[in-house]
């Protein structure tokens, strides 16, 4: 007789906000052939509820954190501010995404359902205390995004998006998959609390880590690094942004990059945290180069959603300086500055989904002439967007980059915040850019603009607000991201 | 019952904005006149620091203090004190006058120039008044959009060359201001100026050499590059030529002051080691300033370019006067900020009755103007012997002071700076002999119409500001007294309490340092107020 396994079903509320998201996305694609083309819309509203559904999981899974799954799964407070950024940003992207599927006519059922397996497996990532369960979660993730970048089918640059992802994504796992082996091979488990003890041990009784765990630890890097676009790994993301369809870009560059940081906080900091840190001068190291090919290769853009795309990966290096701190500050920080960092670029790329009109034509920068006298609401919200990715105070981009440094400052890492805050200046002037043409050129005549949806104005509103509170009234997101720091480390 | 004076007036011009938003596009009229009442009531208020000024206490007052970011150690924390008061009461001074001026230069998206205008006047205010640093960094970059939008959208011909560059060039001094303050906030523990300057003077926190040299430079680089001193000045000549008038009074007005003012609040108290090491370069630099710039405009055509390195000469006064640690230097040089402030925007403010009339700042369009229009040249007179510091005009008083107080510790200094003064006539007369005398010489100018009632109200109002402020400056002065002295007397306490555990090299300079700094150290009592949250 098989015993009655009471305590995985004790454990469900522990997993809620998965379970939600994939019955909602089994759901919807079950329904899909049933309706009717015209009705398809109807498919994304269930798509949001199952988001916000998540969200209501996250609630169950507050209520009672611990771990699940015979310690699989974590749910701390940590994996719970992950999740609120993850889904907050898979409901921003389906709202946005209503009215670009149906002027790129693709609207289609399974976009959402891939959207909500997409946010579970990210979810799985920020709560996985496993390796392998992390790394079911990132397979998860990147395969419905793979195809997720690829959903305008018929248009050469989404095909190149999702085939060069998909190639090189998979490799990128396969590294990942390697260094869990090695780390398994070094240490003996693949429990992330567990590689800290062996891990401490090995320092107590042979005063030096295995190397096989430091190369383990270095091809995770390699893999995760890819994941959330850090130099050198970064070669395939402005090809893949640009070609994915504009929402799917949003949800690209904020859930992943939020879920596969918070992972590899758990990773480094908390396996390896403890037994030294070796990995200081890579993160360092990948910090400047991302930063700076970043920057300066957004300088030199002029398709604004590429632009964009480079920022995003200047961005994941200013995450990295955070995270180079290696405190309960750097963690935090990290957190706020995801949370900040999620809102606006979704902001950001929702804009540009917009004003890109049909097949996405309208992505240059001379096509932003003269926004602010044309359409001037949706050109604030823009630039307020551009403003916080700049680093403007009042904005959440702002405060994200002031707790980044002041915990990267207080490791005494004086030099990377010196490079970073120089970068940040060279960022402004792209930055900027944008906005020279949206408020100083003259607009162009043949371009007649298109109403904003009711649903995308809500998703920018909220984005909108989401920016300036997290900039004026920063105290609460901070607090949560304090708390989550702490969890991490908890037995 | 706490005062919330100050934020009152930080925050009114903010008021305005939503109900300008609210009236339609094309309604200039009341655009106009609702952003001008907004600033009356503004400047209004703003008398009121005057009437609750205590001028001995050298201390903040009508302080405010609440947690904002309590966690990261983040307060809003408001004060003025005998530095600040002024130039608060310069900024809603000249506000209302900027807005005048633009009554009718302005055409297009008349509502977009007027917000940018408020936006602006609460920055300023707001940088005036923060007494928490990264309250005062908020408020530091918040001048810069609503200037760049100015400079950008309202400007003349290179504007948007000239507002990248403004901004470009201040955001790269800021950003390491940044740096520097979270460095600072992680020796010191706190953001809050007055908690660090306790902490400092008690030698609780006491800054290694090297590093406060660093923290010195950082600060001291994004001021520097805001006042401009020589040589990073060179943003400021096009974002001036560029720039619509008000913005340009705006800018030479207040923003440059925003350097100064920074140099004279955090740099001097915070690291007077550093700062009294570096003081020799900086001097000479300031020095360099004052006679560039006065050569530079000399030969300028263009008119408001001219007027613009005027401003680099002149602020150069300013710098030199802080930088030679004197109480009557500082005086001086706080006085000249708001002399600078009157003259110079007075200046722009005529050059651009001039452009409005012609749509030219070449000064070989113009010649023989005095025929035309007596009353805007008389006008344009006065204001350019102000500025050149005729006695008893406001210029004369502040250049006045920063030579004496130069000139008891650094004689050549004063006499190489005293040369800018020269320059400054000649600069200044030569330029208007060939704008207003003479003959006319283009045909267009011999019907220009006189100033208006709007212009004469605009330049009586700078006129009566520039005697009130020349012949009543004790007014003035007088409650700048103690805050200057507790200014000084701060350096000092900050350099025993590290000189106490000080290095051989660190003991040896202050023996080299003159004594006159110290002669009104017995004058005030000092206030070692220390706020709690």
């Amino acid at each position: 007789v098989i015993p009655f396994p009471r305590e995985q079903i004790g454990n469900f509320h522990r997993l809620a906000p998965e379970i939600i998201l994939c019955a909602f996305g089994i759901v919807i694609m079950v329904a899909d052939p049933f309706v009717q083309a015209a009705h398809k819309r109807a498919l994304g509203w269930l798509g949001l509820i199952g988001a916000l559904g998540g969200l209501v999981g996250v609630h169950f899974m507050a209520h009672d954190p611990g771990n699940a799954y015979s310690n699989l799964i974590r749910a701390d407070s940590f994996s719970i501010f992950v999740h609120l950024v993850v889904m907050g940003a898979a409901a921003l992207a389906i709202l946005g995404s209503f009215n670009y599927l149906d002027h790129e006519n693709i609207q289609r059922g399974e976009y959402y359902a891939l959207v909500l397996f997409a946010t579970a497996g990210m979810g799985i990532l920020a709560g996985a205390n496993e390796l392998v369960t992390a790394f079911i979660g990132l397979e998860m993730s990147s395969i419905s995004t793979y195809v997720l970048a690829g959903f305008r089918r018929k248009a050469i640059k989404s095909n190149e998006a999702s085939l060069k992802y998909f190639v090189l994504g998979s490799f990128a796992t396969a590294f990942f998959l390697y260094g869990i082996a090695m780390v398994y091979g070094a240490t003996g488990t693949t429990r992330i609390d567990l590689i800290a003890d062996a891990l401490q041990k090995m320092m107590a009784d042979q005063g030096q880590v295995a190397s096989l765990a430091i190369l383990g630890l270095a091809l995770m890097f390699v893999g995760l690094g890819f994941k959330v676009v850090v130099a050198p790994f970064q070669v395939y993301a402005p090809d893949v942004y640009e070609g994915a369809p504009t929402p799917v870009t949003a949800l690209l560059a904020s859930g992943p990059k939020a879920a596969t940081f918070a992972v590899m906080l758990r990773i480094f900091y908390v396996s390896f945290g403890a037994a030294g840190n070796f990995w200081f001068w890579a993160v360092w190291i990948s910090a400047v180069l991302t930063m700076i090919v970043g920057n300066f290769a957004a300088l030199v853009q002029t398709n604004v959603k590429r632009m964009l795309a480079y920022s995003s990966i200047a961005h994941a290096g200013y995450i990295l300086v955070a995270f180079a701190a290696g405190t309960d500050i750097g963690i935090a920080a990290v957190l706020f500055y995801l949370a900040a960092y999620a809102l606006m670029k979704i902001g950001a790329f929702l804009v540009i989904a917009h004003l890109g009109q049909q097949g996405e034509k309208r992505l240059e920068i001379t096509d932003y002439a003269g926004l602010g006298s044309r359409q001037p609401v949706l050109a604030i919200c823009f630039s307020l967007f551009l403003l916080s990715l700049l680093g403007l105070p009042a904005t959440g981009g702002f405060l994200g980059k002031l707790f980044a440094f002041q915990a990267a400052l207080d490791s005494k890492v004086v030099w990377l915040v010196v490079i970073a805050a120089i970068n940040s200046v060279i960022g402004a002037y792209y930055y900027l850019r944008v906005m020279v043409a949206m408020y100083f050129w003259e607009p162009s005549k043949e371009y007649l603009p298109s109403k904003v949806a009711p649903t995308l104005a809500f998703a920018l509103a909220i984005a909108a607000v989401g920016t300036l509170y997290l900039g004026i009234l920063p105290a609460r997101v901070l607090e949560l991201a304090k708390v989550a720091a702490d969890s991490i480390y908890l037995r | 019952m706490p005062s919330h004076l100050l934020t009152v007036i930080a925050f009114l011009p903010l008021l305005g904005v939503p109900a300008l938003l609210l009236l339609r596009g094309d309604d200039h009229t009341w655009i106009r006149r609702i952003a001008l009442a907004v600033s009356l009531a503004e400047f209004a208020i703003s008398l009121f620091l005057l009437r609750g000024f205590d001028s001995v206490n050298p201390g903040y007052q009508f302080e405010e203090y609440y947690d904002w970011i309590a966690r990261a150690g983040i307060h809003y924390h408001l004060g003025v004190d005998g530095i600040s008061l002024f130039l608060v009461l310069l900024t809603t001074f000249l506000t209302p006058l900027a807005i005048l001026c633009s009554w009718q230069a302005i055409h297009e998206n008349v509502k977009g120039f007027f917000i940018a205008l408020l936006v602006i006047e609460t920055a300023m205010i707001g940088v005036f008044v923060s007494l928490d640093l990264l309250l005062f960094f908020f408020f530091w970059e918040l001048t810069l959009i609503p200037m760049y939008f100015l400079i950008g959208i309202w400007g003349h011909g290179r504007r948007i060359y000239a507002a990248v560059k403004f901004i470009l060039y201040t955001m790269f001094g800021s950003i390491l201001m940044l740096v520097a303050i979270l460095w600072l906030y992680n020796l010191a523990g706190a953001f809050d100026l007055p908690d660090i300057q306790a902490k400092l003077q008690t030698g609780m926190v006491l800054l290694p050499a090297r590093t406060e040299l660093l923290l010195f430079g950082a600060f001291f680089l994004a001021f520097a590059i805001k006042v401009p001193l020589f040589p990073l000045h060179t943003w400021l000549p096009d974002a001036h030529t560029e720039a619509p008038t008000a913005g340009s009074v705006i800018l030479a007005g207040v923003m440059l002051k925003l350097g100064t003012y920074g140099m004279l609040r955090f740099c001097l108290p915070l690291f007077p080691d550093a700062a009294h090491r570096m003081a020799p370069l900086i001097g000479v630099l300031a020095i360099i300033g004052i006679v560039y710039g006065a050569m530079v405009a000399t030969v300028q055509t263009d008119l408001k370019r001219l007027v613009a390195y005027t401003s680099v000469s002149h602020l150069g006064f300013v710098v030199l006067g802080i930088f030679a640690f004197s109480t009557i230097s500082i005086q001086g040089a706080i006085f000249q900020m708001l002399s600078h402030g009157i003259s110079t925007g007075a200046l722009f403010l005529g050059v651009g009755m001039l452009y409005d009339r012609r749509h030219t700042f070449e000064i070989k369009e113009y010649g023989g103007l005095v025929n035309p229009m007596p009353v805007l040249m008389s006008f344009f007179l006065f204001i350019a012997l102000s500025s050149l510091a005729l006695p008893p005009l406001n210029g004369f008083i502040g250049e006045f002071l920063i030579l004496i107080g130069t000139f008891q510790n650094h004689h050549a200094w004063a006499a190489w700076a005293a040369s800018g003064a020269v320059l400054s006539a000649i600069y200044l007369l030569w330029a208007y002999q060939r704008v207003g005398f003479g003959e006319v010489t283009v045909e267009k100018n011999r019907n220009l119409p006189d100033a208006s009632g709007r212009e004469r109200l605009i330049l009586a109002t700078m006129a009566v500001a520039i005697i009130f402020m020349g012949v009543a400056s004790p007014l003035f002065t007088r409650r700048m007294q103690s805050s200057t002295d507790s200014l000084l007397q701060q350096m000092d306490r900050v350099q025993s309490a590290s000189h106490r555990t000080a290095t051989p090299e660190l003991a040896g300079k202050q023996v080299g340092r003159g004594p006159t700094q110290h002669k009104n150290a017995s004058a005030k009592k000092i206030s070692l107020r220390r706020v709690q949250p």
